[in-house]
């Protein structure tokens, strides 16, 4: 049939160019998330930061926290593909006409972009912990830094796994649309590969399949490596603290 | 007895808003002293020991440390929280560590001790509460009174100076009870300055050396455990003690 043979035709033709543009998106998929989560990390830890008895200081603090709220509104309040237009136009404006290499904008439209996102992901994060993990550690004489390094940070990393996931499976997505810039990810590669087979539904259903595979078994491998994280599959939830036996043990079904 | 006090507080004041929670407390704490601080709740007791600890932020009045006042720029804060102690009344164990990490790990961050000397410290004061068997539990797999005799290894692998108490029983199951008290004891024989908020009257009778009766943010009457229960001068200290006793 027609049909499968212009499948297995791209498929055959264009291997070097898929391939290139799913490595290219993994790339920036995955660094734009993981420097996107020290972005939030490093905002979570900035806003945290309990507020000095200084005057002067107290209102630099406000200021950053103004500044970070202001990042994560202009961030989530616009489409990234306005966002990569604007950035890397915006630094050839400013540059003389000189444009940012690909990757590199690339990756860090994704990170700022990922980053606002984050920034709140860890701030849920951060106030769902205990009020007293951090009374402990302050009391035993840790400073702020260390108290998000030692005990907050590791408790707020387990909780937001999902949430941090997830964005990983959405920026995979996601960087289709730096394709405006002409970065050379996989629907870059489709976009290229359409105007030399003239096939546009069989190249973007291949680009299409090709995404659905790295997003399903990336959502899949990530759930494994959650639930090896969380530990022990059977815990106490009540029970009396004196009796042993009384304690109500569940196993956590599959 | 002013030179030698370890912690004085000298007419301390604290509000929330418009609520005056604590009035005007004057306490001198000396060396080897273990005072327990009685009084109905939404008295002010938790928040005066955590105005010492600087958990919460004095509105006026004085905390001295050794004669210096806390909050001076000169006096390091962290290096003052890692000589006063404090155990909670929830325990507050680290959740993501182990029970022997949550005895490490501040004094390797705080304190700056290597791992074999952090360990070998911790692992005395888990024995000390008689908890050896537990080292590598979780916190979410330990019961109330072992959680909180390993928040109290903690406080003591600090070495502090100081120990202070929030309450650490009332959380507690009543079986648990007997065993954190009983580690307290050992602590205030071994001669540990503590200030225990406690609702155990037993306690306060028998191992303070003082007993300080709060209310509606002031201490209304103090002297040595005798002199409270038996000799009661305070109309208002009656009141209580007949309804907990
Ligand atoms: N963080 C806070 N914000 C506002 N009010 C508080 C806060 N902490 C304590 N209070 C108030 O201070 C009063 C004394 O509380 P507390 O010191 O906990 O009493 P106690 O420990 O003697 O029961 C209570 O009325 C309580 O509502
Ligand atoms: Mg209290």
């Amino acid at each position: 049939m027609n049909f499968f043979n212009n499948i297995s035709n791209i498929l055959d033709k264009y291997t070097g160019l898929l391939l290139k543009g799913l490595g290219y998106t993994m790339l920036i998929a995955l660094v734009g998330t993981v420097i996107g989560l020290i972005i939030g990390l490093c905002t979570g830890i900035i806003r945290t930061i309990p507020t000095s008895k200084n005057k002067a200081v107290s209102i630099i603090q406000r200021c950053v926290n103004a500044l970070i709220s202001v990042y994560v509104e202009v961030f989530r309040g616009t489409p990234m593909m306005v966002q990569a237009m604007v950035i890397y136009w915006g630094f050839a404006f400013a540059n003389g006409g000189n444009t940012l290499p690909l990757i590199p904008a690339g990756i860090f439209i994704v990170s700022i972009n990922t980053g606002a996102y984050m920034t709140e992901i860890v701030r849920g994060g951060i106030i769902s912990i205990d009020k007293g993990q951090f009374e402990a550690a302050y009391s035993c004489g840790m400073n702020h830094f260390q108290v998000m390094l030692y005990v907050i940070i590791p408790q707020v990393m387990k909780n937001i796994l999902p949430s941090v996931s997830n964005e990983f499976v959405i920026n995979i997505k996601d960087t289709s649309v730096l394709n405006v810039i002409g970065v050379m990810e996989l629907f870059y590669q489709a976009t290229k590969i359409q105007t030399m087979t003239y096939q546009i539904f069989e190249t973007y259903l291949v680009v299409c399949v090709i995404y659905f595979i790295m997003t399903f078994s990336i959502t899949r491998l990530l759930r494994l490596v959650e639930k090896k994280l969380s530990g022990s599959n059977s815990y106490t939830i009540c029970g009396s603290q004196s009796d042993p036996n009384a304690e109500i043990r569940v196993k956590e079904g599959q | 007895m002013s030179e030698n006090a370890v912690i004085k507080l000298s007419h301390l004041e604290k509000s929330f808003g418009e609520n005056e929670v604590l009035k005007d407390i004057n306490l001198e704490v000396s060396k080897g002293e273990v005072i327990s601080v009685i009084g109905s709740s939404g008295s002010g007791k938790s928040t005066m020991l955590r105005c010492i600890n600087l958990l919460e932020i004095p509105s006026g009045g004085e905390i001295l440390y050794e004669g210096k006042n806390i909050q001076d720029k000169s006096v390091k804060l962290t290096e003052y929280r890692a000589k006063v102690a404090m155990v909670f009344q929830q325990f507050n164990l680290f959740n993501n560590m182990t029970a022997l990490d949550n005895c490490v790990k501040p004094q390797m961050i705080v304190l700056k001790r290597t791992k074999e000397e952090a360990t070998k410290i911790a692992l005395e004061f888990i024995e000390k509460v008689g908890m050896s068997a537990y080292v590598n539990a979780k916190p979410s797999q330990l019961s109330g009174g072992q959680k909180q005799r390993i928040a109290i290894a903690r406080a003591l692998s600090m070495n502090p100076e100081v120990i202070l108490f929030d309450e650490p029983t009332s959380a507690l199951d009543p079986e648990m009870v007997g065993e954190v008290l009983e580690v307290m004891q050992d602590l205030a024989r071994s001669g540990y300055t503590m200030i225990v908020v406690t609702h155990e009257m037993g306690f306060a009778r028998e191992v303070s050396s003082r007993v300080i009766f709060m209310d509606g943010g002031y201490i209304v009457e103090e002297g040595t455990p005798e002199e409270i229960f038996k000799n009661t001068k305070q109309e208002r200290t009656k009141q209580f003690l007949s309804k907990v006793l």
